[in-house]
């Protein structure tokens, strides 16, 4: 690869790679804005599968524990951003109160008739750490059973909540209303930051002002969910590269040994899965106020498989080879969409292969093939001795028995 | 007698279904002593130690680690607690480097947290580098330094088992467990071996080891227990040991 | 009681389906420990090709007793669910044997998201009305109703249940799968083709999803591509309660959960004053799977040896 990131080995390599692509990402939504604003929204998702992918690294890739339910987290975050940040809550308050009284009425003081009227509306400083928060909460509940299940059980049980969080989703809005069901939460505000709302004023067609500059929500959304990125990037990375960093390799190479080692197993799982549940959240709650909608379509298996997916094609526990993997999947089907439909209008009169099934085959063939030819993924880790300055001699064969 | 009891073991019992694996087994093990569990194959010298570390159960027994009752209930805790261990096939952490191993080791004596690890605020920065620089000098003194940021998995088999050592001795233990840790070596790496053994014991550090080459444990430890079938059959110094007919018919297989 | 008897006899009939396909996960786990994620969809598979092949024969043969049509579909299943789940062993499982754990699993997952997909491609999106080729008259059970549909198929099921125990029971083939299922390098030694073994394991847990997949079609009257995945888990979670690996123990484990999901769908809004209705019913299978794994990881009927250090 030529881009370089190791600072401690070569620094002004790794700077300058670092400079490139700062430059390149700036510049990207302005360059993207003359071929139509599709393309920025395209990558705004892509940031937040980003997000989502680095929070699954942590639990898959550092230490080893296959999350298939990990848009639970996902989804807990924006429906958390949901109540907190539209009309929601009224109308949860008012049917606790037809329901059962005795209980909605108690909330009703306690919450006061403004809420009543019309919901809870904190701002998003607020917001984003308290569905971070909650994230981390449900990680660590859905994680606690799954302590001492092996890989596959593992994967199966994660994938069981996933679903029942699904589930449940979907069916409360009966006999109380918490997340309206099926029809989702709307009308959810977007984020304000310092007083400018990123969605543009009402009738400016999604374009902010500020002072005589005038910038597409998209892009505004664009700079935002970058520099959560950077955020999460900079956080996972001094993870990695820590006591507990090592802790998780320790546990994902050999519990038995690691326990031995005096790791106490059970608490740095629990932390695996709750840090990476928080960057779910985070996400989630972009997600939540970017789309102004919540429903619980958007947090299907197919949706924690896709994650996954660009996790293991990247190259799991590899932050880079992740950030790859994310970019790959989420934006190549949209630009093979562009692609491939036109032309296949042209040659065959209409499309065959939609879009949709075209992603999908898309995710399946990266799994299979990647697991089938390039197991370490597309961009792993460098191998310590591979590093063109390695101050060791070439590898002894092994004099022994190999070890186990 | 002013002796210190490191490790004092007594009454351990150990069924499996219908096997009794550990009958009755004590043990007491003086400071700074090298002290050996020897027995044929299936005696229950691994199954004693798992039960020590705490990867097994005991039916009954009591725990004692420097004068003081332990409960080895938890590998952690006992890790915690003081007895750090090797294994019999190595386990080492394969992908991650003999220094990340060795740094591994002192996990259990350091505390930074997640917000250490975050906003590496400077006592978390002070501790990184100490652990770093505790891990070097283990690397050193078990003779593998140059290979410090070689991927363990790379490394020969001799010395992964220092390694493994290198990273037992890093949790700062008051007893050293080794099992096996000589298996597979030819007879200059078991030289190296027992240089190393003693060299630790100079340092004060007290060892439990348990080994197939007799002549080995005879020149190397300064007590014996002999497990058959689980038993105790014989303690004591090597010399006596040696003599005893029971253990001779243990190992020539006598009515077995 | 009315309810009662009539949510058994739903039970009953969910949890031979499950009980059919449980048995192809539990035989996998049996002599690869692994879990064949792509399962369900082999299942999905053999409902979509009962289908084809029952439509046809609509037209091609419409006085055809609806028995013999069912028969006919099941047996035209079979073959393909065969065909697709030894290639899924070949070509994914086969050179994956020797690579770490997560490796086999996610390229599981990867194969069951193509095989939806192909399945998307040739059958379309939208649900497939499954046709209804027995008399719609039901029978009555003190006081409840069966179908002539589901009477056929509980018959279908514990026909093919019955030969699987033959099979297992009295065959050489039968003996080498136990065989390899207790110590794979010892029925090796013994002269065992592992490899014939493993085709021969897929093979028959292939068999065993098409009889259930054309009878989950005919049972809920419709098919699509997405409808093996929720089927497939709940299996999965059966066989965990018989005892992964344990033939008699998947049967048991399937029919038990059956009844277990049919009884609490019916109950679970009196239980609970209300709060949670009968659209819970999907959670109760991973339910039994979080308890079971957590209290009695080996089942009802299993004996998996712990882990030694």
């Amino acid at each position: 690869m030529a881009l370089h990131f190791d600072i401690k080995k070569n620094p002004t390599k790794a700077y300058t790679s670092f400079a490139l692509l700062a430059v390149v990402a700036v510049a990207f939504p302005f360059i993207a804005a003359n071929f139509g604003n599709s393309w920025v929204r395209i990558i705004d998702f892509a940031l937040l599968y980003i997000m989502l992918a680095l929070g699954l690294n942590i639990v898959v890739g550092f230490a080893g524990l296959l999350d298939l339910g990990y848009i639970a987290f996902y989804a807990v975050g924006a429906y958390t951003t949901a109540l907190l940040a539209s009309p929601q809550f009224a109308v949860v308050l008012e049917s606790f109160v037809n329901q059962y009284p005795p209980i909605g009425n108690f909330l009703m003081t306690v919450f006061g008739p403004e809420i009543a009227q019309n919901g809870i509306h904190l701002s998003v400083w607020l917001i984003v750490p308290i569905a971070a928060a909650v994230a981390a909460f449900f990680g660590a509940l859905l994680g606690a059973p799954t302590l001492k299940l092996r890989g596959d059980y593992l994967a199966i049980v994660t994938l069981g909540f996933g679903e029942i969080i699904r589930i449940f989703l979907n069916n409360l809005n009966g006999p109380v209303n918490i997340t309206n069901g099926p029809q989702g939460i709307n009308m959810i505000e977007p984020i304000r930051i310092f007083g400018v709302s990123l969605a543009g004023e009402a009738g400016s067609m999604a374009t902010i002002q500020i002072g005589g500059f005038s910038i597409p929500s998209v892009n505004a959304y664009y700079f935002l969910f970058l520099a959560l990125c950077i955020g999460i990037v900079l956080v996972t990375s001094r993870l990695q590269h820590s006591r507990l960093g090592r802790a998780w390799v320790a546990i994902r190479e050999d519990e038995i040994a690691a326990k031995a080692m005096g790791i106490n197993t059970r608490n740095v799982k629990l932390l695996a899965f709750s840090m990476g549940a928080s960057f779910g959240g985070i996400s989630g709650s972009m997600f939540a106020a970017f789309q102004g909608f919540v429903s619980p379509e958007s947090f299907t298996l197919m949706e924690s498989i896709i994650i996954l997916a660009m996790v293991v094609l990247g190259g799991m526990g590899h932050i880079p080879g992740v950030i790859l993997g994310s970019i790959i999947l989420a934006a190549l089907p949209e630009v093979l969409r562009h692609v491939v439909e036109p032309v296949q209008k042209l040659l065959f009169g209409h499309v065959i292969i939609d879009a949709e099934i075209l992603r999908q085959l898309l995710y399946g063939l990266a799994m299979v093939l990647i697991m089938l030819n390039r197991p370490a993924g597309l961009w792993p880790a460098p191998k310590h001795e591979d590093r063109p300055d390695a101050d060791i001699d070439k590898p002894e064969r092994a004099t022994g028995v190999v070890a186990a | 007698m002013s002796e210190q009891i490191i490790l004092k073991i007594a009454g351990v019992n150990k069924r499996f279904g219908g096997l009794q694996a550990l009958s009755n087994v004590n043990i007491e093990i003086a400071k700074g002593q090298i002290y050996g569990l020897i027995g044929p194959n299936g005696a229950g010298k691994t199954t004693f130690f798992n039960v020590i570390t705490g990867l097994y159960q005991p039916d009954t027994g009591s725990f004692e680690l420097a004068g003081k009752p332990y409960s080895p209930s938890a590998p952690h805790e006992v890790a915690k607690a003081g007895i750090a261990r090797t294994f019999q096939n190595i386990r080492l952490f394969s992908e991650m480097t003999a220094l990340e191993n060795v740094m591994v080791g002192r996990h259990v004596r350091t505390h930074q947290g997640v917000l250490g690890a975050i906003f590496r605020y400077k006592a978390a920065r002070k501790e990184e580098q100490e652990i770093r620089d505790r891990a070097m000098e283990l690397l050193d003194f078990v003779g593998i330094a140059k290979f410090a940021d070689r991927t363990s998995r790379h490394l020969s088999y001799g010395d992964q088992r220092r390694l493994e050592i290198a990273r037992a001795l890093a949790t700062d233990p008051q007893l050293l467990a080794l099992d096996e840790p000589a298996a597979g070596m030819n007879a200059t790496e078991k030289l190296g071996l027992r240089e190393l053994l003693v060299k630790i014991k100079g340092e004060g550090k007290t060892i439990l080891l348990i080994e197939h080459d007799v002549k080995l444990m005879m020149g190397l430890c300064d007590r014996l227990t002999v497990l058959d079938y689980g038993k105790p059959i014989a303690e004591g110094l090597p010399a006596e040991i040696q003599k005893n007919p029971a253990v001779i018919e243990a190992y020539l297989g006598g009515g077995h | 009681m009315d309810t009662l008897i009539q949510q058994i006899i739903n039970g009953l009939v969910l949890g031979s389906m499950y009980a059919l396909i449980a048995l192809g996960y539990t035989m996998v786990y049996g002599v690869l420990s692994l879990i064949n994620f792509a399962h369900g969809e082999v299942l999905m598979i053999g409902a979509m090709v009962g289908l084809t092949v029952l439509k046809i024969m609509q037209t091609a043969a419409p006085d055809m007793p609806g028995i013999f049509k069912l028969v006919i579909a099941i047996a035209a299943a079979i073959p393909v669910c065969v065909i697709v789940n030894v290639l899924i062993e070949r070509v994914a499982y086969r050179r994956l044997r020797n690579a770490p754990r997560l490796a086999p699993l996610i390229t599981a997952i990867g194969i069951g998201i193509l095989l939806q997909t192909f399945a998307m491609m040739i059958w379309g999106r939208s649900p497939l009305p499954f046709p209804q080729v027995m008399s719609s008259e039901p029978i009555h059970i003190g006081g409840a109703l069966i179908s002539q549909t589901q009477v056929m198929l509980l018959v279908l099921a514990v026909i093919a249940m019955l030969g699987l125990v033959f099979l297992i029971e009295k065959t050489k083939m039968g003996r080498a799968m136990r065989a390899t299922s207790e110590n794979p390098r010892v029925a090796g030694l013994m002269g065992v083709d592992a490899n014939k073994v493993i085709v021969a394991t897929f093979a028959i847990g292939a068999a065993l999803a098409a009889v259930a997949g054309v009878m989950w079609g005919a049972n809920y009257s419709s098919a699509q591509f997405a409808m093996g995945f929720l089927p497939g888990l709940k299996a999965f979670s059966a066989a965990v309660l018989g005892g992964i690996g344990n033939i008699y123990g998947a049967m048991l484990g399937g029919i038990l959960l059956g009844v277990i999901e049919s009884l609490g769908a019916g109950y679970i809004g009196d239980l609970t004053g209300g709060f949670l209705g009968s659209h819970y019913q999907d959670i109760f299978a991973f339910v039994v799977l979080i308890i079971v794994l957590t209290l009695r990881p080996s089942g009802i009927m299993g004996e998996r040896v712990a882990d030694r250090a």
